[in-house]
């Protein structure tokens, strides 16, 4: 058998069933792949004794009979995820030392269905940023490299170590989660899938809050057949998140017919942006032809708000984690600051902030407290609001003439290398979502997906956007479209 | 709308982030180019929009209303950066 971690979930746990594995070897040989790997800086808390000693578990489960979708499969998940007595610090200093007390839902679910924990994977800090350059561990690293270039690259973010870690097998799939592109980017940027799904399918129960209108967590993994496993295995409702949908979770994996005959889909105008480089143009009409020769028919469309929705994000998002955020004020968890004589409380809070978040995340705080403060309320956070809702009505409009689903770019470009973004303005380093923020802006469900390489040897990835709760039916086309577009590469082994 | 170094110390009073003074400048400056990126919303017509409030039409359940959780002041506390006596600890805060 080939190197156990290089396994899709669908051939581990078919392996597993067969008895032709065990949890306990591939478990070992994922925290292998994570030892060797420091360099790519993807696992920043590994757990091995707690993965083996779920690996037992799981193996005694399958010998037994009682095989749950995900048992036996390592994973890895994103540090902005609660897990119980395992640090989870969002990427930040303000929660350096924190063990929670409690499981997060998604985290919880992936347990219950027999997933092994491998560890806590690398992220921008509190999730605001497009290359994990925020976070307080340091840059993850993408395993791809450019032809002949030793250059180091970012995985994107914010969930750039899930992504990096998927791409370079350190573990057999990873959470994600997505406020205005975070799963999706990284995935497109490292040859990988991520799903989005509609917004109130993941429970965000003990997930670091970011922007709760807009947050989602959501599978990062090698195939669309492993994100449609892992996903309704990490989805359904929870009582203790009061936005999540009392809906039945579909057997995601069954709906993956691939077949898309006659199916309409919209390619929207708007996404074609002046100084978009060719490759990722030529990259969008290769995915036309190829869901055309399978037989779908294409729509031109127009979303004609999409030119808002980058600015709309930029004072929702700071606004609702200006809020969120409130919470970090040194006395109930995490960093408190050394005070000087005299200092009172609003000194403890003031400094405990400074000290505790980056620079990225302070600049956000600020921004959403300014647009919530009095006077701006109106003229910022309300007009982002009903630009919100005209964006949302784009969707539903194109949905409504019966288009099935809408296939775009992920990114607009491939991964740029770590550093290079350093002294861009912060709007630069924005204008990586704006493939992606729609989808979140909208609450609706979204893939990105490897379908083609640069001329410098890097994945790159195309967006497929669907129906609100029609996930299945996104991921089977997603499947068609993996199918036809056949990427098999992998990055060369250098770290 | 320009932010000046006094909104921008405003603004970082109310966000309760201490800012050094020497910072504010380059401070204000990033908040100008951000702002004026977020300033092209002001081009789209939202005559009779409604501002977005929930972005799926789902009406919010409602839950008996019993206590279900509680008596665990330790581990609510295990975090804490100072807690004493069952209570979370902070400096002084009335003279």
């Amino acid at each position: 058998m080939t190197d156990l971690n290089k396994l899709s979930l669908a051939e581990a746990r078919d392996a597993l069933r067969k008895g032709e594995t065990t949890s306990k070897d591939l478990t070992e040989a994922c925290i292998k792949a994570i030892d060797g790997a420091g360099a790519l800086n993807a696992f920043v808390h590994s757990t091995p004794e707690i993965a083996m000693e779920q690996a037992a578990a799981a193996d005694a489960r399958i010998k037994e009979g009682d095989a749950p979708a995900m048992c036996g499969l390592p994973i890895g998940i994103k540090d902005l995820f609660c897990t119980k007595g395992v640090p989870s610090q969002a990427g930040s200093r303000i929660l350096e030392g924190f063990l929670p007390e409690y499981e997060s839902t998604v985290s919880q679910k992936l347990k219950d269905s027999g997933a092994v924990m491998l560890g806590k994977l690398n992220m921008d800090e509190f999730a605001m940023g497009s290359s994990n350059e925020t976070s307080v561990y340091g840059n993850a690293v993408n395993p791809w490299r450019r032809k002949d270039d030793t250059a180091e690259l970012t995985p994107g973010g914010s969930s750039g170590g899930s992504a990096a870690a998927v791409a370079a097998d350190l573990c057999l799939a990873a959470t994600g989660t997505d406020t205005g592109g975070s799963i999706r980017q990284p995935a497109a940027f490292t040859g990988t899938v991520g799903v989005k799904p509609t917004y109130g399918r993941c429970s965000r129960w003990g997930i670091v809050a970011f922007a709760s209108s807009l947050d989602q967590a959501g599978p990062m993994t090698k195939t669309v057949r492993d994100a449609a496993i892992m996903l309704e295995a990490m989805c359904g409702y929870d009582a203790k998140d009061s936005t999540s949908a009392d809906l039945p979770v579909p057997d995601f994996e069954a709906a993956l017919t691939g077949d898309i005959r006659g199916k309409k889909i919209g390619i929207p105008r708007e996404y074609r942006m002046d100084g978009m480089p060719e490759e990722i143009e030529k990259l969008w009409q290769d995915g036309i032809a190829m869901m055309k020769d399978a037989g779908a028919e294409i729509v031109d469309i127009s979303l004609p708000h999409t030119k808002y929705a980058l600015p709309a994000y930029y004072v929702i998002a700071p606004a609702e984690a200006s809020s969120n955020l409130a919470r970090y004020d040194g006395v109930r968890f995490g960093h408190r600051a050394k005070l000087d004589h005299g200092d009172g409380i609003t000194e403890m809070y003031e400094k405990t902030r400074a000290e505790g978040f980056g620079h990225e995340v302070q600049r956000r705080v600020m921004v959403g407290t300014y647009v919530l403060s009095a006077g701006f309320y109106d003229a910022y956070y309300n007009r982002a609001r009903k630009v919100r809702t005209l964006i949302k009505k784009d969707f539903e409009d194109v949905f409504a003439q019966g288009i099935d689903s809408i296939l775009t770019p992920a990114t607009p470009s491939a991964a740029f290398g770590l550093g290079e973004m350093k002294d861009a303005d912060p709007v630069a380093m924005y204008l990586n979502d704006v493939f992606t923020v729609t989808v979140n802006l909208a609450g609706l469900p979204g893939v990105a997906l490897p379908t083609g390489q640069s001329a410098t040897g890097l994945p790159l990835g195309l967006q497929l956007i669907g129906r609100p709760w029609e996930e299945a039916e996104l991921l089977s086309s997603a499947y068609a479209l993996e199918k036809a577009a056949g990427f098999v590469a992998k990055p060369e082994k250098w770290w | 709308m320009s932010i000046d170094e006094n909104t921008a110390a405003r603004v970082a009073k109310l966000a309760r982030i201490k800012v050094e003074p020497d910072a504010l400048p380059a401070l204000a400056e990033e908040f100008n180019n951000i702002l004026g990126f977020i300033e092209q919303l002001s081009e789209v017509d939202v005559e009779g929009i409604e501002p977005m409030t929930s972005v799926t039409p789902q009406r919010l359940k409602r839950r008996e209303d019993v206590v279900t959780d509680g008596d665990q002041q330790d581990r609510v506390l295990a975090n804490a950066p100072d807690a004493r006596e069952g209570f979370f600890a902070v400096p002084k805060v009335v003279e």
